[in-house]
């Protein structure tokens, strides 16, 4: 490694409520410049982790009880997502979460509160461009604009606080597919014309790993693979659970035992 | 038809102070969902300053309100400070529960220093702020309360479209953990509605102070009179606070005037639960956007 990287999660563990343990052991490196997938089924503690790294844990009650969270060279685990933010860490909540009785207008300011009276106008033209859609209703309220806007939305808002590294949980969540590859095409171009560093948490696995440069895959609670992203997309566990397709290219059948077996093994 | 016009004027003027009142308890609750029981004690708390500058330290009329109002701004924010924050992730039962307990040492506190007596500021506003028109005398105090009525509409009203502070918290009242996530200091909103809201309260509780007198309970029972302001406005609802306001408080002084006296008091609720009957959300109570 020649360069120290942007982000490095060592071993941690997250307990919410002091009781429930989500994550048990989980290490994770992001280069700068890179676009970093962490793919996963439901309640394998991918937006735990997105937490973990923002912050955001603390109102819901958990914790990063093992293990650090390094951030360029500062230990950022268990701190406030009010220091975190002005860091450079931004989350985009998962299922979007745009302030609804704001305007398109207005929800991106807020986007500028970690550097609160600084300029912004030269920013805002900057998200439209990069949304073109965006511009035709940014009088109108968040409440009433369709699902791909909002996602639109959200990220802009979250480009507005010049992030470093920004965490990205389930862009994809519930739009349509034409929708979702403009928007994937777009992530892409804000990690090349923007030095962003990007955490992608994905359900849509092909997505996904088409755009980025590396990929985690978790299962509950641990990281049990990772690897370059085109060798995640030909490795046949990860085809198989993951893209949908048996290891010979058809479709997987619940027949196959094995398919179980092999799967248990992860575990 | 002069003695009409006189009620319409002296309901709206009381109307525009029970409005700013309430505007301050809608502030608390929108930004943090707490319904503060205390806010009529801040009120109170407004007028004793104001009076203890004016008679006893006999300091210039336009400073003492400026003290005052920096004063209770103050007050809001070290209330926020010692008693709100410590309880921030709490149910928030136990939150309401301590604006109760708030409410009663307050009025202990001002019960204690200034005792239960009625007492009146000294004539200080210059008589030719009065309207005469015919037959109709509007008294100085009436023109204040509806000048510093519009003009704190107007400038909360630009304060939270415009000024990114006022557009940050209302990010904070629409989706608390939203705002978290973009870094808006969400400690800081809280500690800057309870400011407000005391100072506005304060201000009403002068200007209330100077037409009514200044009494500890008088004062205290306008806390209670901002409820049924805010659900008849909806209590989510700047501008609704002060509809409801208004419409409080010309319904109480056309029952005042024409009717009897005595039952000024209980019109209001009885309005209240005729129009919440209509509208339950009050007259304009946030819409809940669904997307489906």
């Amino acid at each position: 490694m020649s360069t120290t990287p942007l982000l490095q999660i060592n071993n941690i563990s997250v307990v919410y409520s002091d009781v429930i343990q989500v994550l048990k052991g989980v290490s994770l490196t992001v280069e700068k410049n890179t676009i970093v997938s962490l793919l996963g089924s439901n309640g394998a503690g991918k937006t735990t982790t997105l937490k973990a790294i923002s912050g955001l844990l603390k109102p819901e009650n958990g914790r990063v009880t093992d293990g650090t969270i390094m951030f360029d060279t500062k230990s950022v685990q268990n701190s406030a997502p009010e220091d975190i933010t002005r860091m450079g860490i931004i989350q985009v909540l998962e299922g979007r979460q745009p302030f609804k009785y704001l305007t398109i207008e207005e929800n991106l300011r807020v986007g500028t509160a970690t550097r609160w009276g600084k300029p912004y106008k030269q920013d805002m033209d900057m998200i439209y461009e990069y949304f073109p859609s965006l511009i035709k209703r940014r009088k109108s309220l968040a409440g009433y604009c369709s699902g791909g806007e909002l996602q639109m939305l959200v990220i802009g808002r979250a480009l507005l606080a010049h992030p470093k590294l920004l965490l990205l949980d389930e862009p994809s969540l519930g739009l349509a597919p034409l929708v979702v590859k403009e928007i994937f095409r777009i992530i892409k171009r804000i990690n090349e014309e923007q030095a962003t560093t990007i955490i992608l948490v994905e359900q849509n696995a092909n997505m996904a790993l088409q755009i980025a440069h590396y990929g985690y895959v978790m299962e509950n609670g641990k990281i049990v693979m990772e690897g370059k992203a085109e060798e995640l997309r030909e490795n046949p566990d990860v085809r198989e659970f993951y893209l949908g397709m048996g290891a010979s290219g058809t479709v997987k059948s619940y027949r196959n035992i094995k398919s179980y077996k092999r799967r248990k093994r992860w575990l | 038809m002069e003695f009409f016009i006189q009620l319409l004027v002296n309901g709206i003027s009381i109307g525009f102070l029970y409005g700013l009142a309430a505007m301050g308890f809608v502030m608390i609750f929108k930004s943090s969902s707490v319904l503060n029981f205390a806010h009529g004690e801040l009120l109170a708390a407004g007028a004793f300053i104001f009076l203890t500058l004016v008679t006893w330290a006999k300091v210039p009329v336009f400073f003492a309100f400026l003290v005052t109002l920096a004063g209770s701004f103050i007050l809001g924010f070290i209330v926020e400070r010692l008693f709100l924050r410590p309880l921030i992730g709490e149910p928030l039962i136990y939150v309401i529960m301590l604006t109760v307990g708030l409410a009663s040492i307050f009025k202990g506190l001002m019960l204690l220093i200034w005792g239960g007596n009625l007492y009146i500021y000294p004539d200080f506003l210059p008589s030719n702020l009065s309207i005469q028109w015919g037959n109709i005398h509007i008294p100085p105090v009436y023109v204040v309360a509806i000048i510093i009525g519009l003009f704190f509409l107007t400038l909360f009203g630009l304060f939270f479209k415009y000024s990114s502070q006022g557009i940050y918290m209302r990010s904070v009242a629409d989706n608390q953990t939203a705002s978290l996530s973009l870094g808006v200091n969400v400690r800081r909103v809280f500690a800057l509605s309870w400011a407000i809201a005391a100072l506005v309260a304060g201000m009403s509780g002068i200007v209330l102070g100077i037409i009514n007198g200044i009494n500890v309970h008088d004062l205290s029972s306008v806390g209670l009179k901002v409820f049924p302001v805010v659900i008849l406005g909806g209590l989510d609802s700047i501008g609704g606070a002060i509809i409801g306001g208004l419409i409080i408080g010309l319904l109480e002084t056309f029952t005042g005037g024409y009717l009897d006296p005595s039952l000024r008091d209980v019109i209001p609720y009885i309005a209240l639960v005729f129009i919440l009957m209509v509208k339950p959300y009050g007259l304009f109570g946030l819409v809940e956007i669904e997307r489906v």
